[in-house]
């Protein structure tokens, strides 16, 4: 393949992905709206559009045409910086997380990933971590008390909640004996998928993820009783509606990690000993990938309209005491697997 | 009440989270596939039980002539002075009638002492609560407005006959 092959063809993935990546947002935020009136005997939006399908569209342009508040506090350029950076780290991560394996279009080998990197969840981690910054950021830059503390709150709670996280992912790295997602995938052919092989570490990489996602549990950083918004008290118009999409990004990437690294990212068992064609099993693996998806969002909805919201040292107890234990005993678990069965 | 349980007698399942998480997460998804209690108001309308006080009506009879004898007792009655009742005299047996009732509905209280007080069964509460204006001078109800037939009042006169 030429360069320009290679750069037209990133190019429509990318495009892809984003335009996607935009619509599964939109439709994250009706369907949150949705579960949460079901939960609540309610109907839930149902007046724009069929069965109120254009609602989120609806909330977004009533965000855009508010008017853009900066206080007379804030630390201007930080302020502004903020939710781009919000955005770009959710936006951002899309580009590692593989939607199925290769396929034949045209002549071209195709794979459904945008960047295959060799150290996609690397890359992840890192990105994951920048996220701190665009809330702590807007914390700190808004000249609110509500802000700073939910900042502050912000990265304590995702520094602590990260370490248990990487010790999770190390455990499926070390079945992987790979950084690359794609390779993550294959290595869980099969029934061999990481949720059944080590359960703990599927624990406590899902709470982890929660709280690095800021959802219920874990919102903290915006509890809304003690902090009217947070970090995002002081925003409004379309930098608020950043941050708004960002978290719900972040979910989105949640779950696509989730499913790549503990459910067999597009593996459906045993779909090859069927004899289905190969663009069938293709389009089949991929939905099975968007199902899962679609499944875990529902998890994070679920949990959130159950659960309520961790006191703050309850969180540092459950983040420090239980779940990076746990996750340690992931590893030597893992260890154990690998040692006993040369998996 | 339940109990209060202290952190130390909770015992291990517990203490650990995950079962109670579960048990509130398995209550919420039942409470998913229940049915939905929300009226759709437009489309749907709440037909309101027999004892709703709705806004205030004067029983016109199948002759086309109102009940009230314009004793005024209602006007009298009314917490909210939003009653105003003028007699005057007609050829009719009950000898007087109300030249011009009118009732304020930006003053009614909705409290239901006009139907309490009066002796002819003339004025009732009725089951409407739709009540739009946009100006103060259509807020002020005439007779033209107040004048219900009998018939349609049924209910609510049944449930006055039983229980006042």
């Amino acid at each position: 393949m030429s360069i320009w092959e290679i750069l037209i063809i990133t190019l429509i993935k990318i495009l892809v992905i984003v335009a996607i990546m935009f619509l599964t947002v939109a439709y994250l935020v009706y369907f949150e709206r949705k579960v949460s009136a079901w939960v609540q005997n309610r109907l839930g939006p149902n007046r724009v559009g069929y069965r109120g399908l254009l609602q989120p569209f609806a909330d977004v342009f009533k965000l855009l045409v508010k008017e853009d508040i900066v206080p007379d506090a804030a630390n201007k350029p930080l302020h502004t910086l903020a939710p781009f950076i919000a955005l770009f780290v959710a936006f951002a991560t899309y580009a590692v997380i593989p939607f199925g394996p290769s396929v034949n279009i045209f002549g071209y080998d195709i794979k459904l990933v945008v960047a295959d990197v060799n150290i996609g969840i690397l890359y992840v981690l890192a990105l994951t971590s920048l996220g701190v910054y665009g809330i702590t950021f807007a914390g700190w830059s808004s000249g609110s008390k509500y802000s700073l503390l939910g900042g502050v709150r912000s990265s304590a709670q995702m520094i602590s909640y990260e370490v248990s996280m990487g010790f999770s992912i190390a455990g499926v790295l070390l079945l992987a004996e790979s950084l690359r997602p794609i390779d993550i995938v294959n290595a869980q052919y099969g029934w061999m998928w990481n949720i059944v092989l080590q359960p703990i570490g599927f624990i406590t990489f899902v709470v982890s993820a929660f709280a690095e996602t800021n959802r219920l549990p874990f919102d903290l950083p915006e509890a809304e009783p003690e902090l009217v918004g947070g970090y995002h008290t002081e925003y409004s118009s379309f930098k608020f509606a950043g941050f708004f999409l960002a978290e719900y990004a972040n979910m989105i990437i949640a779950s696509c990690m989730i499913v790549t690294l503990y459910l067999g990212g597009w593996q459906i068992p045993y779909i090859d000993k069927v004899g289905l064609s190969e663009t069938l099993t293709v389009i089949l693996q991929v939905g099975a990938f968007i199902f899962k998806t679609i499944f875990m969002l529902f998890m994070f909805l679920w949990v959130r309209w159950s659960i309520p919201r961790f006191r703050y040292d309850q969180l540092m107890n459950i983040g420090w005491k239980v779940m990076f234990p746990l996750s340690l005993l992931n590893i030597v678990w893992v260890a154990v697997l690998i040692m006993i069965f040369n998996l | 009440m339940a109990e209060k349980k202290r952190k130390k007698d909770l015992n291990f399942f517990e203490r650990i989270y995950v079962v109670e998480i579960v048990k509130g997460m398995i209550l919420t998804f039942k409470n998913m596939l229940r049915p939905k209690v929300t009226m759709e108001y437009p489309e749907v309308k709440f037909d309101p039980p027999a004892s709703y006080r709705g806004r205030p009506v004067l029983v016109q009879e199948n002759n086309g002539v109102e009940r009230c004898v314009a004793c005024g007792l209602c006007s009298r009655v009314c917490p909210a002075l939003a009653i105003e009742v003028q007699a005057a005299e007609t050829e009719l047996e009950k000898e007087r009638y109300p030249q011009k009732f009118e009732i304020n509905m930006l003053r009614c209280i909705f409290c239901g002492f006009c139907e309490e007080v009066c002796p002819e069964e003339a004025i009732v509460m009725s089951k409407d609560y739709e009540l739009v204006f946009t100006n103060r001078d259509d807020a002020i109800y005439g007779k033209d407005k107040l004048l219900i037939p009998v018939d349609k009042l049924k209910d609510r006169l049944e449930f006055l006959r039983n229980f006042k």
